[in-house]
C-alpha cells in the first residue's frame, strides 16, 4: 500500500488487500453505482456538469482550473466524434500520486471518464500514460478489459443507448507531453511539441475534434462527487477548494509517500502524517506543488493550508500536489542547478525563448554551484527568466523560470556565497547525509 | 524485420485508433520494435513507418523526440537512475554514483562485456520510492540503497 496515510479519504478509502484495483472489489466498495444511477436515471448531461461545478472541483494535475466550468465548454450537442482524453502523463518532479491511484483504483479513473464522455457527449476516450510506469500501463489495459466485459465499456453500456470506449496511450519519456495540447500531437503520432491556443481543445482537438483534456485524479474523482452529490464534496474540502486531494510527499521526511487529506489541512499536519523531519532535522524550505512551483521558506510554508487559495496567497501554487521537502543539509543553489538542468533537458525546442534560455538559466546555475559565478550572474538570471516569461506558446517556460526566480529570491545570500567563496554554505559531507543513502534512517 | 509476435502487438495497438488514424500507433510500434531488437536502428524505424503508411522521416521524429527509444546499440540491461531534485533529496545522485563506482563507467557508457549501460533518467513519476532505477524501460525498481543495488546487479549478472 502506497498510499501512506489519510483525513476523511475517499480516492483511498477500503484500498486494502492486493486486488482492491480489480473491478470486483471496486464494486464492492459502491464502484460503478455512480455511472449506473446517470445511466438507469437518464440524467440529463447538463446536470451532471452542474453537479461537478458545484463540487467546485478543480482541476488536480497543477492548473487547479474548475472542472465543471472546463466541461462546459465543449460543444456536447454538436454532431460528430468528440473525444475525452486522461493526463496520467505524471512527469513534474515530485508527482506520483496519479501512479498510485492508476495501480490501486485504475477503476475509479474509467468510471469517470465514462462520466465525463456521457456529459460531454464523447464516444472515445485516451488515458495517456507516463512512459516510464510500464507496470502500471499493464494494468490499466487489465482493468479496461475487466470493464470492457462487464458492459461497462462499448456498445449500449448497461444496457443504455450510451456508447462509449477508452483506450490506453503508453508514452515515452518526454515531460512536455504533460502539456494537454503536446500531449493530443503524441497521441497522433508526433513530436510532442505544444500547438497554439486559440483554439482551444474544446473546439479543435484530437483528430481536430472537440477534446477535454483532465488530469487522473480529476477524472478518479468524478464518481465520488456525483455519490455524494456535489455540495456535500465541497465541504468535504474548503471554499473555493472541493473535496480532498492527494498530495505527493518527497525529499527529507521520514515517510515519503502519497497522503490523501481535505484541502485546506494545515501543512504541519501533512507534515506530521509524513513521519516528520528526516533525522529530526530542521526544515529549510519547501517546494510545494511540484518543481515548477515557486519554492517557499520554511516560516512561509509552515503557515499554509494545503489548497489552492492559501498557497497561492503565500506566493507559490498548489500545482499538482507535490510537496518536495528540504531541510537544512540542502544546498539551494545545487538543489537548483538540477532542476534547471531538468528543464532545458526536457524544453521541446519549438520556442527560442525557451530553448535558448533553459540553456542560459542552467549554464549560469551550473557555474555558480561551481565555483565561476560571477557578481553580475544573479541579475543575469533574473533577466533571462523575464525574457522567457509569457513570450512562449506553452508554460514550460515560465515553469523553467519560477524556480529560479524563487530560490534566488529567497535564497539570494546562500547564492551570493557560492559566487563570493567559490563553495557552499553546506559542506558537500553534510549535504550527503542528508540523503540518507548509506545509512538507510528510513 | 520483426517477429510476427510483434507484429500481432502492433497490430493489437493500430486497433486503438481510428481507422484513418494509423499514425497514433507508432510510439507503441517503436517501443515494440526496440524491445525486440535491444534498440531503434534506421532501418528498424523506416520498416515501422512503413508498416504503419507514415513517412520514415515522422518516425525518425518520434524515435529522436522521446528519450526511452535508444537510436545506439545499449547493453543488454539499460539501467536509468532518476537523479532529479526528489530523488536527489533522498540518495538518487548517490545511487547514481554508487553504480558508476560499481559498473567502472560513467553515464551513457556500456561495460566492456556489453552486459550493462547506465543512464541518468529524469522524472519517473516515482519520487517517494527514491532511490528509483528503472530496467530496460520496462521494469521499475523501488528503494534502491546500496544493499538493493548489488542485488540487481548480482541478478543480472
Amino acid at each position: 500500500m502506497a498510499i501512506l496515510g489519510a483525513i476523511n479519504p475517499m480516492l483511498s478509502l477500503g484500498l486494502d488487500g492486493d486486488n482492491a484495483w480489480r473491478l470486483a472489489d471496486y464494486v464492492n466498495r459502491g464502484g460503478y453505482s455512480a455511472l449506473r444511477r446517470i445511466l438507469e436515471g437518464k440524467i440529463a448531461q447538463g446536470d451532471v456538469i452542474n453537479e461537478v461545478k458545484k463540487s467546485v472541483l478543480r482541476g488536480r494535475g497543477g492548473a487547479g482550473f474548475p472542472t465543471g466550468l472546463k466541461w462546459s465548454f465543449m460543444p456536447r450537442s454538436f454532431p460528430g466524434d468528440k473525444y475525452v482524453v486522461c493526463n496520467s502523463d505524471e512527469g513534474e518532479p515530485g508527482t506520483f500520486k496519479d501512479r498510485d491511484i492508476l495501480r490501486y483504483n485504475p477503476h475509479a479513473v474509467i468510471e469517470g471518464m465514462i462520466i465525463a464522455g456521457y456529459a460531454m457527449g464523447a464516444s472515445r476516450g485516451y488515458n495517456y500514460i507516463h512512459g516510464e510506469v510500464w507496470e502500471v500501463y499493464q494494468r490499466f489495459e487489465e482493468a479496461l478489459a475487466e470493464a470492457r466485459s462487464a458492459c461497462m465499456l462499448g456498445n449500449n453500456i448497461l444496457n443504455s443507448d450510451f456508447d462509449f470506449d477508452l483506450f490506453a496511450h503508453h508514452g515515452y519519456g518526454a515531460y512536455i507531453c504533460g502539456e494537454e495540447t503536446a500531449l493530443l500531437e503524441s497521441i497522433e503520432g508526433k513530436k510532442g511539441q505544444p500547438r497554439f491556443k486559440p483554439p482551444f481543445p474544446a473546439s479543435f482537438g484530437l483528430y481536430g475534434k472537440p477534446t477535454t483534456i483532465n488530469n487522473t485524479e480529476t477524472f478518479a474523482s468524478i464518481p465520488y462527487i456525483i455519490n455524494l452529490g456535489g455540495e456535500a464534496y465541497l465541504e468535504a474540502g474548503k471554499a473555493n477548494n472541493g473535496g480532498t486531494k492527494l498530495f505527493s510527499v518527497s525529499g527529507h521526511v521520514n515517510r515519503p509517500g502519497n497522503y490523501e487529506i481535505p484541502l485546506g489541512t494545515p501543512f504541519a499536519t501533512l507534515l506530521d502524517m509524513a513521519g516528520g523531519m528526516r533525522g529530526g532535522r530542521k526544515l529549510k524550505a519547501c517546494i510545494p506543488g511540484g518543481s515548477s512551483a515557486p519554492v517557499l521558506p520554511a516560516a512561509a510554508i509552515m503557515d499554509c493550508t494545503m489548497d489552492y487559495d492559501s498557497i497561492s496567497k503565500a506566493g507559490s501554487m498548489l500545482g499538482s500536489g507535490a510537496v518536495i521537502v528540504m531541510d537544512e543539509t540542502t544546498c539551494m543553489v545545487r538543489a537548483l542547478e538540477r532542476l534547471a538542468f531538468f528543464y532545458f533537458e526536457e524544453s521541446c525546442g519549438q520556442c527560442t525563448p525557451c530553448r535558448e534560455g533553459t540553456n542560459w538559466l542552467y549554464k549560469v546555475i551550473h557555474r555558480i554551484e561551481n565555483g565561476k559565478g560571477r557578481q553580475e550572474d544573479l541579475d543575469l538570471l533574473g533577466s533571462v527568466t523575464t525574457n522567457i516569461m509569457g513570450r512562449t506558446i506553452c508554460a514550460l517556460g515560465d515553469a523553467a523560470s519560477m524556480p529560479v526566480q524563487s530560490f534566488v529570491k529567497h535564497f539570494r545570500d546562500e547564492f551570493a556565497y557560492h559566487i563570493e567563496h567559490k563553495k557552499c554554505l553546506v559542506p558537500v559531507d553534510v549535504q550527503r547525509a542528508g540523503s540518507g543513502f548509506f545509512t538507510a534512517t528510513i | 524485420m520483426l517477429t510476427s509476435e510483434s507484429l500481432k502487438r502492433i497490430d493489437r495497438e493500430i486497433a486503438k485508433y481510428p481507422v484513418d488514424q494509423k499514425q497514433s500507433a507508432v510510439m507503441a510500434s517503436l517501443a515494440i520494435a526496440q524491445e525486440e531488437q535491444g534498440w531503434l536502428s534506421s532501418d528498424a524505424i523506416e520498416f515501422v513507418a512503413n508498416y504503419l503508411g507514415m513517412a520514415p522521416i515522422a518516425a525518425y521524429e518520434v524515435a529522436s523526440f522521446y528519450n526511452m527509444y535508444d537510436l545506439k546499440p545499449v547493453g543488454k540491461y539499460k539501467l536509468s537512475v532518476c537523479t532529479n531534485l526528489p530523488c536527489m533529496l533522498s540518495g538518487g545522485v548517490d545511487a547514481g554514483e554508487y553504480l558508476k563506482k560499481k559498473l567502472g563507467i560513467d553515464y551513457n557508457e556500456t561495460t566492456a562485456d556489453g552486459l550493462i549501460t547506465l543512464k541518468e533518467g529524469e522524472c519517473m513519476g516515482a519520487c517517494g520510492d527514491a532511490p528509483v532505477v528503472i530496467v530496460n524501460n520496462r521494469r521499475m525498481c523501488s528503494w534502491m540503497n546500496p544493499e538493493q543495488i548489488d542485488k540487481l546487479l548480482a541478478e543480472l549478472k
